[in-house]
């Protein structure tokens, strides 16, 4: 079995359980969004599938290996993960951040090579950064940002990706733009994909694959036109909802109950 | 800022030169000025009979050699100081270290009655090594884990009780405060080349090894996470900044006692410099550390003539308008 697996999965902080036994495949090959309520463990559950967090019980795999029985720079090569909100060094320039991404292909006797400079500018290319890539990161907008992170995770060459909130703090425009790009990026290459959203509505129009995290487990998952439901919604989130079709995809839509203004 | 590789090669060949020519200074200038040529002489062709050489050769030379290396090795803990924790602010002085290796001292030296400098030495990385443990443990507690803010607490809180107590021991035993003194103040002079001879190595030893960690600093520069995901062991390259801190900061004590400051500043002068790359902060870093205590070493010598202003009390000169720049800066930003 290639890809990631969990098998009994545990998680906890101190002594509370977030995630209780859990046994979970992340199909390969295709965009996963985690969803679920603040606090319900989605973004524990995604640091702990990049070794960021040490399970308390249970096994992850990847390609079928102990992900704990692997050393950090092997998983480098497989995985990467952008984490939440990254803040970078004061100062360093686009470029530096995205040749860090070709650190877990590096060694002693193997420094900088062609291949290293050459995926460095691919990705830059990718994530249209080539004209900005001497400005500092810390000098350019959020969206311009965020993109330079995953330009960082696109030089590190891995077949899966790990994304937490990658559209945190970015408007409309913008996480539309990085959505899209992370689309294409999984169509045209068939990199995995897994990311953590809170937006359901966008989750349901890009994930192939949704799972839905509550009461420690994941609740459901499965194509999101095939799960999304009100009564879903309502038991996940315990909101209110109405499901119609999106008039441009035809992806599930939630609209939420709630007060607000009536026009008639 | 230097940007293109070129114009830092020249910058670090310049740095170079000049810590070469303050050397030589700091042989030749003094209460009984030598002249270069025959500073160098000492070096090239030494006669014992010659009251010039014999100057240069049992006192300046021991002293400009322990103003290089500890100027080094202070720089360097700095650097790697404030990487580890994070915190612009931090420093060996300002985070207890410095104040625990004395602490140690002066207990070994008092109480156990210690009379060698290997065995002080052994005492001084203790010393280091219990603040450091210290300043880790006591910023941990609480719900967040380490913060910059509760390191800076920690340190200050530690830095007190151990330099309480030291004062305390000596209060306890009067005689020892001759011998202790200037590790209190910090000096370089009339040092015992015998005490740079033992601890030498070890400085040397961490010296090089932090000359290589600039590359894997540059990754864990932008957080554990960001750093772990690039499969960096993060766990292990902490245990191995925190003893090189240890050993030099440790090192730095026992040979001159406290010399404050040097660990705050040169890292952001090298910083201003050469940018957030450590690969270069770190050679560029060292040289400013030498050259900045080799000055502040000759200009000490003059400054009361005949008499000489304890090293540390120079270093606290530039030092302390320094930080407080510093912590206005960090306020300003926030």
């Amino acid at each position: 079995m290639q890809g990631l697996q969990t098998k009994g999965l545990t998680l906890q902080y101190g002594n509370q359980t977030i995630i209780d036994c859990l046994d979970f495949d992340i199909p390969l090959g295709k965009i996963t969004v985690l969803v679920g309520a603040n606090g319900s463990g989605k973004s524990t559950l995604l640091r702990s599938l990049a070794r960021l967090l040490n399970p308390a019980s249970g096994e992850i795999l990847l390609d079928a290996q102990k992900l704990h029985s692997m050393s950090t720079k092997q998983i480098a090569k497989q995985l990467a993960i952008l984490p939440q909100g990254p803040v970078a060094p004061e100062g360093i320039t686009v470029q530096q951040l995205v040749k860090q991404g070709r650190y877990p292909h590096q060694s002693w006797f193997q420094q900088w090579s062609k291949k290293d400079e050459m995926l460095v500018e691919q990705a830059l290319e990718a994530t249209q950064l080539s004209a900005l890539k001497d400005r500092p990161v810390d000098a350019l907008s959020g969206g311009q940002r965020q993109r330079a992170w995953i330009a960082m995770t696109l030089a590190q060459e891995t077949p899966i990706i790990l994304l937490d909130e990658p559209t945190t703090y970015l408007d409309m425009t913008h996480q539309i733009e990085l959505l899209d790009f992370l689309f294409e990026l999984n169509r045209q290459s068939k990199r995995t994909v897994v990311m953590v959203l809170h937006d359901l509505n966008l989750a349901c129009r890009y994930a192939d694959h949704l799972v839905a995290i509550h009461n420690k487990k994941v609740a459901i998952e499965g194509a999101p036109e095939e799960i999304v439901t009100s009564q879903m919604v309502e038991e996940i989130f315990q909101l209110k909802a109405i499901i119609q079709k999106d008039p441009y995809f035809g992806t599930p839509l939630c609209i939420p109950n709630g007060k607000g203004r009536y026009i008639k | 800022m230097l940007h293109s590789i070129q114009f830092k090669t020249v910058g670090l060949i310049f740095l170079v030169g000049l810590v070469g020519v303050l050397y030589f200074c700091s042989l030749a200038m003094g209460q009984t000025s030598i002249s270069f040529p025959l500073a160098l002489e000492v070096i090239t062709n030494y006669d014992p009979n010659n009251e010039a050489h014999i100057i240069v050769a049992t006192s300046r030379l021991a002293r400009a050699t322990i103003a290089l290396t500890v100027g080094i090795a202070l720089a360097i803990a700095g650097i790697l100081i404030q990487s580890l924790t994070r915190n612009p602010l931090a420093a060996p002085d300002l985070l207890g270290i410095n104040a625990g290796a004395i602490f140690f001292i002066v207990f070994a030296l008092t109480w156990l009655n210690m009379q060698s400098l290997t065995q002080y030495m052994w005492f001084g990385f203790l010393g280091a090594a219990v603040a450091a443990v210290g300043v880790f443990l006591l910023s941990n507690i609480g719900r967040d884990g380490v913060t910059p803010m509760k390191v800076i607490l920690a340190g200050t809180a530690l830095s007190a009780f151990f330099i309480s107590f030291t004062q305390g021991m000596l209060v306890l035993d009067e005689q020892s405060i001759q011998t202790v003194l200037f590790w209190l103040a910090g000096s370089i002079a009339g040092r015992d080349v015998q005490m740079l001879f033992d601890v030498l190595p070890l400085l040397v030893i961490a010296i090089i090894v932090s000359g290589f960690m600039g590359k894997a600093m540059n990754i864990f520069s932008s957080g554990d996470d960001v750093a772990k995901s690039l499969g960096q062991n993060v766990a292990i390259l902490k245990l191995l900044m925190g003893g090189l801190i240890i050993v030099l900061a440790g090192g730095s004590v026992a040979i001159v006692g406290s010399i404050g400051f040097i660990g705050l500043i040169v890292p952001h002068i090298a910083k201003g410099l050469v940018g957030n790359d450590y690969r270069w902060m770190i050679p560029y870093g060292a040289c400013i550390g030498a050259a900045l205590l080799i000055a502040a070493d000759i200009l000490a010598r003059f400054l009361i003539s005949p008499m000489e202003v304890p090293i540390g009390v120079m270093t606290a000169f530039i030092g302390g308008p320094f930080f407080i720049y510093l912590a206005k800066k960090g306020v300003s930003r926030q």
